[in-house]
């Protein structure tokens, strides 16, 4: 398993047949994953552009840029592209579909008509809601508060209410495909004990997926039938009660938070093993942690409801609940950080946006727990304090481990290498202009400056510039890889079949791997992460 | 569902990335299991909205149940579990080979699905006639001057009515899309694609419908019988 | 799911119970039984639904404990749901209705 056998070009996943109709009708769960990927990142970009103008109008105090009521359509929207569209499926629907299979040892996914079925439900999703944003969008925040969605609000809700529905269902399916995956196609050998981390992270995020989604299915269906045929459940003039909509609906969204970092977490635990030449500390510890996060998620959701209402009994019940779930978070940056230790570390791009993860999500989960203090969350809660906590995991956090994945397993995907120092490069520019926008908003939510205003006090403006600059040295951080990944896909090096030398059944086939992905099935007698057993990386392959 | 070219219930040709048929069963039954625990948690979202509204508006629930017609209501039950049965004795055909036995089955689960839901229609329409379908045309008033006992607020009556729509429309919903995968098995069954070797279809299309059953075994209770004692 | 095949006569007793049941609970309805008319209904509904999934469904004959476990954890759940929320409603002071 040296480092530098290149293979020449073999018949593969990507070459074994061409055209539209090859991929538009594949059930190949690596074409999938593509296809994922080129959507997603589409909806990333849309997302983003919502998120720039945001910035942009709070550049100054006044509201000057777009009017009010455009305002509360811009956050709208990029609350609903960013979570239902891009950070939800991101991970599971590119990556995993692309190694889940290839980590166990299987062929394909469980059901591939379904997996191929969970994209064109999530592109008929993004196509309404694509159509629900041209035609006047819908500015009820993502989260839909009743009654303002149902009764009052004069903009598209039936149309995004049904996109989300449909999302969901896509999202349904492919934890599914996942959970009977990893349950019934394991490998010879490969028990639940030497299944990579990865594995156990998205299997616990499936969990989530399958039994979270469903509310919110029914909640959002809810809405639609209140508007569309009247039904009063949520309406207070025939008694209903508006935080019923709450409870239902933050029982999906607040589990759905941990469906977009759990994934981000699988990452990490491979690119730490990876890139340190040890298994991960803890390895059973790391496992039951994704676990405990996902059924502990399940029990704090009213913690999104401190002052809307519910009473202080069950205030406290689910301040108390929000402290336990951030112990197997922790469980996990100790483990990582553990494994650090005397380990080999080589600064790769992949371990660059890792230990960007670590540093990032800690903070984000450490300002929860400041928002699980009643006291403080009273102050806090619809300031820009909030927002910055969330984007600190969801930025910081999901998606600096989403383009760590990208990068540590491009070569496996793509065939290609993509050049180190220009990865490098994007990295450090992602983290600075993360922190540039989003530390501001900490400072900003601590002072008072409550979120979804579009105008403010002439005092916040400096933190807020500082934020838009941010924002702009963000976007083009996000912008290289896009460029480069592309370009390596005619003009990189090729890669070899383990460019990291990494422990993994994925690395132990072509890159990019045959369409039925091992040439032999293999066989399991190693346990997971035997580093001590793979030689050192000499050099890391420099283009 | 549906699998590759099968011929006269010889199994259909081993999905290439099954290694035996055994693991194609387990996995398309596990999958259907994993379905219906995400339906338990999509019906649950109503009842949890059903137990909040019940205890806040009991008089007004109460009410609403005894508008409903207990007996079209029990015969609706008995025709689900009849066809839950032959659902059962379906599957069981198809493991035993038996064709012509599975075929009638299939037909009559199909005529009980559609003899629900034509029932179904029948109380809808009642309650179309009543005025107790929420919004504009909605008037408790009926039931105002029946009970006069218990004081009932017309709003809140709403309430009632409106989860029981949504309750009732989300499962009958559900019956349509059994009856149409039931169809679906019917046509196939006829081909003679089920037998011992291969009947997971049967098998799993049994299980949605039986879940389907499981749900109005507590619609019935929780929508008709929430208070029918004589009122003094 | 399983090989099983489990006799006619079984399923027609199945039948025959959930039937009984069934005119038990609509008939036990109009009897005074205080707050417990609501016990009864639901104790007789869980044993109609017991029924229909052990022995219709097969779950009684699964030869691994997986699917049981699917079952377990979604009613679980949705009790999660159903008892939390009631966290807040049953300890607000505001009584309605």
């Amino acid at each position: 398993m040296a480092t530098a056998v290149i293979t020449p070009e073999r018949e593969n996943y990507l070459n074994q047949e061409y055209g539209i109709k090859s991929w538009l009708l594949t059930v190949d769960h690596k074409r999938i994953a593509l296809l994922y990927l080129v959507s997603i990142t589409f909806f990333f970009f849309i997302g983003g552009f919502f998120a720039l103008l945001i910035r942009l109008e709070l550049l100054t105090p006044a509201g000057d840029l777009v009017q009010a009521d455009t305002y509360n359509k811009l956050f709208t929207m990029h609350g609903q592209v960013m979570v239902f569209f891009f950070l939800i499926p991101s991970i599971p629907a590119v990556l995993g579909n692309f190694l889940v299979p290839l980590m166990i040892g299987a062929k394909d996914l469980a059901f591939p008509r379904i997996n191929l079925l969970s994209w064109y439900l999530y592109i008929t999703a993004g196509v309404l809601m694509l159509h629900c944003i041209c035609t006047g969008g819908v500015d009820t925040g993502w989260t839909f508060y009743t009654p303002f969605s149902t009764a009052f609000s004069n903009t598209k809700v039936v149309e995004a209410g049904v996109a989300i529905f449909i999302a969901g269902f896509s999202s349904i399916l492919t934890g599914l495909n996942f959970v009977v995956t990893i349950h019934r196609m394991r490998a010879p050998g490969m028990t639940w004990s030497r299944l990579p981390l990865f594995i156990w992270a998205h299997y616990a995020t499936s969990v989530i997926q399958l039994l979270g989604t469903p509310v919110l299915a029914i909640t959002l269906l809810l809405v639609v039938f209140e508007r569309v045929f009247h039904l009063g459940i949520f309406d207070p003039t025939r008694g209903g009660d508006p935080l019923l909509f709450q409870h239902l609906f933050w029982f999906y969204s607040h589990p759905a938070v941990y469906i977009m970092i759990l994934p981000a977490m699988a990452v990490e635990s491979e690119v730490v093993a990876c890139f340190t030449r040890k298994r991960i500390f803890g390895y059973n510890f790391v496992a039951m942690s994704s676990i405990a996060i996902a059924v502990f998620g399940f029990l704090v959701w009213a913690h999104h409801m401190f002052v809307a209402g519910i009473s202080l009994y069950s205030a406290l019940i689910f301040s108390a609940l929000s402290y336990l779930v951030a112990v197997p978070s922790a469980i996990k940056v100790f483990n990582w950080t553990a494994t650090m230790y005397k380990g080999s570390i080589t600064f790769t791009t992949p371990m660059l946006y890792a230990f960007g993860f670590i540093g990032l999500f800690t903070m984000g989960g450490l300002t929860g727990l400041f928002l699980a203090a009643l006291g403080i969350d009273v102050h806090v809660t619809d300031t820009y304090f909030i927002i910055a906590h969330f984007h600190y995991i969801m930025v910081g956090g999901a998606v600096m481990g989403y383009l760590g994945g990208l990068h540590f397993w491009w070569p496996k995907i793509s065939g290609r290498m993509y050049p180190e120092w220009l990865g490098k490069f994007a990295a450090l520019i992602v983290f600075l202009g993360f922190n540039l926008t989003f530390f501001p908003q900490f400072i900003l939510g601590y002072m008072g400056m409550p979120r979804r205003y579009w105008q403010y006090p002439p005092e916040f403006q400096v933190l807020n510039v500082l934020s838009t600059a941010g924002s702009t040295i963000l976007a083009v951080g996000y912008v290289l890889p896009m460029i480069y990944f592309l370009w390596s896909m005619r003009y990189g090096k090729p890669a070899p079949d383990n460019p990291w030398n990494a422990a993994g059944l994925e690395w132990k086939t072509s890159s990019p791997p045959p369409t039925f992905n091992f040439d032999q099935p293999p066989v399991v007698n190693f346990e997971a992460y035997d580093y001590e057993h793979i030689p050192e990386v000499e050099e890391v392959p420099v283009v | 569902m549906s699998d590759s070219t099968a011929t006269s219930g010889h199994g259909p040709e081993l999905l290439h990335h099954f290694s035996t048929a055994e693991q194609q069963r387990d996995a398309a039954s596990l999958g259907m299991w994993l379905f219906l625990g995400t339906e338990i948690m999509f019906f649950g979202g109503m009842f949890c909205a059903y137990l909040i509204y019940r205890l806040w508006y009991f008089n007004e629930f109460a009410a609403g149940s005894r508008s409903l017609d207990i007996w079209l209501g029990t015969i609706n039950t008995i025709v689900l579990i009849c066809s839950s049965l032959t659902v059962a004795l379906g599957v069981r055909a198809a493991q035993m080979g038996k064709r012509k036995l599975l075929v009638t089955l299939l037909v009559l689960t199909i005529i009980f699905g559609v003899a629900f839901l034509g029932i179904k229609g029948v109380e809808w329409y009642a309650k179309y006639k009543e005025h107790h379908i929420p919004g504009a045309s909605f008037d408790a008033s009926d039931l105002i001057r029946d009970y006069p006992q218990i004081h009932i607020d017309p709003a809140h009556e709403q309430i009632y009515f409106s989860l029981y729509f949504a309750m009732t429309g989300l499962h009958a919903l559900h019956m349509i899309i059994g009856v149409g995968m039931f169809t679906y098995l019917l046509y196939h069954s006829m081909k003679g694609r089920y037998g011992p070797e291969y009947y997971t279809p049967i098998e799993i299309g049994g299980l949605y419908w039986h879940f389907v059953d499981v749900v109005w075994i507590y619609l019935f209770p929780l929508l008709y019988l929430i208070d029918r004692k004589p009122l003094g | 799911m399983s090989e099983h095949v489990l006799s006619t006569k079984l399923y027609y007793g199945i039948w025959i119970a959930l039937m009984v049941l069934t005119v038990v609970t609509a008939r036990i309805a109009f009897i005074d039984l205080g707050p417990f008319n609501t016990v009864v209904a639901l104790v007789i509904a869980t044993c109609k639904a017991l029924l229909v999934v052990l022995f219709f469904m097969h779950v009684k004959y699964a030869s691994e404990k997986l699917v049981k476990m699917v079952i377990v954890a979604s009613i679980f759940w949705l009790l999660l749901l159903l008892l939390l929320s009631l966290a807040d409603y049953g300890t607000r002071y505001a009584r309605h209705g």
